[in-house]
């Protein structure tokens, strides 16, 4: 019984071996290395990749800017998502228009995404420019994109627009598993609109909405190509983020011993995040 | 339920139309520009509205036309349909025997799961160097097959988890029954369990390949010339000398309209595959 289990669990075991697992590790290999990404001597350096790249100054402001991406993403994608998501558990026409509309921005693809966005925010000719300047809120156009004042705001708006609605639909489909009667009880026993969402459809909303926030926080963490379409990390590297950092080191620089510590370091934090993600998921009996 | 005030009903209504205007804007302008002449496109003040309607670039972009961004277009789109079918594929063909099996265990491979999760969401520049040294090692840089293998690392977890929970729904009952009877595991899986999970396999199978054709970091870094995938030639041209910005909105356009026509598709199904079962949909 448990050999024949083992057996069904052998290419999955496999693919985890060979294409996750062997990678990871050797990623810790190579950051005591001095390795180049193609060709020249390896030697072995220890943990001196590490003290450069925790001793540099680009490091930790790639850091900063990672966390100012997922703190400005993460809350408004939470803020918007939830509002819209209270909306559409109203009744009114072209409710079911609306929520199928918002299937939209999920879909798009990333890259088609952040190109969109770049076209919009385009200096010369970009509707953004356009719609400011006629409706008389800027006096003339600015290169959003291009201004280290304005560049991660920009990026920000293209990531919550897309992602926005991940929040939305989950905190949606929590908000539709609230019993009528709960509802119906409440307003009986004359509680108000406030307490009533306190009191009622918050228990069932807040399991799955730490979920999705999580869920975002993870994946705003890791972000890259969004950024890589939009802004290549400038202007003056205020839109660079870990990723970025890692790809720039180890493929631009071909410097990959580099390359893998700050990944590494990355994954360490990744991990703090996906044990609280896995923590949530068991709490809320999914692996039972 | 109670009636609403009159105040409340048109704060709905206007919320309403601010989201959906919120939501449809960038989408609808990019549409535009696809189908704008480029004077349209590059007046000051800008034309809202196209004087006419010029759809040359939706012909430019699938022509067969030497050395044009046609050819190139159709290469990537060709590119990324085999590399997501071949992945998605992929990922089920491991993911289905491993979700089975976790799921007749009762709780005793669950353990497991918690590490297909975990992996499954691990920064993939974790995992690149050492896999650039080994594609370039084995000479399988640049192939559209290598990355559909490179994929493997985030469809197969991906699959995996999202197939266990429905699993969970085929009662076990039904497969003990047929194996008294003298059925072998593989007609049992083939002709009760597979059959029973069908439209969970479609979906699983259909997020898979979502998830490849959206994937830009792997691709970028694999693939060059005649290997390279949607989105990577989308990102060229956004970052290249193009200067017809309605060309790229066209190949925006074109580039969504697979995905999105899955996405509604998909949509009953949506939410539990947005969190990989983490939230019951």
């Amino acid at each position: 019984m448990m050999l024949r289990s083992w057996l069904l669990l052998a290419p999955l075991l496999a693919v985890m071996t060979f294409i996750i697992g062997w990678p990871l590790a050797k990623t810790v290999g190579v950051s005591f290395t001095d390795a180049k990404l193609i060709g020249g001597d390896v030697n072995w350096v220890g943990a001196d990749n590490f003290a450069r790249v925790l001793g540099s100054g680009m490091f930790w402001s790639v850091v900063w800017t990672t966390i100012r991406f997922v703190l400005i993403s993460v809350t408004a994608e939470f803020a918007i998502g939830l509002g819209a998501a209270l909306l559409l558990d109203q009744k009114f026409i072209g409710r079911n228009l609306l929520r199928a509309l918002l299937i939209l921005p999920w879909a798009l693809p990333t890259v088609v995404n952040a190109t969109m966005w770049r076209l919009i925010y385009n200096p010369d000719f970009g509707a953004f420019n356009a719609l400011l300047t006629q409706t008389g809120m800027i006096d003339s156009y600015r290169s959003w994109l291009g201004e280290p004042g304005s560049a991660l705001l920009a990026v920000c708006l293209a990531d919550v627009w897309k992602n926005f609605s991940l929040v939305t639909l989950i905190a949606l489909a929590a908000l539709q598993s609230v019993p009528r009667e709960l509802h119906s009880a409440a307003v009986i026993d004359g509680a108000g609109p406030w307490s009533r969402f306190r009191a009622v459809v918050l228990p069932y909303l807040i399991g799955p909405l730490t979920v999705a926030i999580v869920l975002r926080t993870i994946e705003a963490f890791k972000v890259f190509d969004i950024i890589w379409v939009m802004t290549r990390g400038g202007p003056a590297n205020s839109t660079k983020t870990v990723s970025m950092l890692v790809y720039e080191q180890a493929f631009s620089f071909q410097k990959a011993g580099i390359g893998a510590s700050v990944a590494l370091v990355m994954v360490l934090v990744s991990s703090l995040l996906i044990a609280g993600y896995v923590g949530l998921l068991r709490r809320q009996g999914e692996f039972r | 339920m109670e009636r609403r005030s009159l105040p409340f009903s048109i704060f709905i209504y206007v919320s309403a139309v601010i989201l959906g205007v919120f939501v449809l804007a960038p989408l609808v302008w990019l549409l535009i520009m696809s189908i704008s002449d480029t004077n349209d496109l590059t007046t000051l003040p800008l034309r809202w509205l196209p004087q006419t309607l010029d759809l040359h670039r939706y012909a430019q972009i699938v022509s067969l036309a030497e050395n044009g961004v046609g050819i190139a277009f159709l290469i990537a789109l060709k590119n990324s349909l085999a590399v997501a079918t071949i992945a998605s594929l992929g990922g089920l063909a491991v993911a289905i025997p491993a979700a089975w099996s976790v799921s007749r265990a009762h709780g005793r491979l669950n353990f497991s799961l918690y590490v297909v999760v975990a992996t499954y969401m691990l920064p993939p520049v974790a995992l690149v160097v050492p896999m650039y040294f080994a594609l370039s090692a084995m000479g399988a840089l640049n192939s559209v097959f290598s990355l559909a293998i490179v994929y493997l690392s985030i469809l197969a977890p991906f699959t995996t988890w999202l197939l266990k929970s429905n699993f969970d729904h085929v009662p076990a009952e039904i497969e003990q029954a047929a194996m008294i009877d003298g059925a072998r595991l593989d007609q049992i899986l083939r002709r009760i369990t597979l059959p029973l999970a069908r439209p969970a396999l479609t979906t699983a199978g259909l997020f898979a390949f979502l998830l490849a054709w959206d994937e830009f970091f792997y691709a970028l870094l694999f693939t060059a010339k005649d290997s390279k995938t949607l989105p990577v030639f989308i990102a060229d041209l956004a970052g290249g000398r193009v200067a017809d910005y309605g060309l790229i909105a066209t190949a925006g356009v074109m580039a969504s309209l697979p995905p999105v026509l899955i996405g509604f598709f998909l949509q009953k199904s949506l939410v539990s595959g947005l969190t990989a079962g983490g939230v019951k949909g």
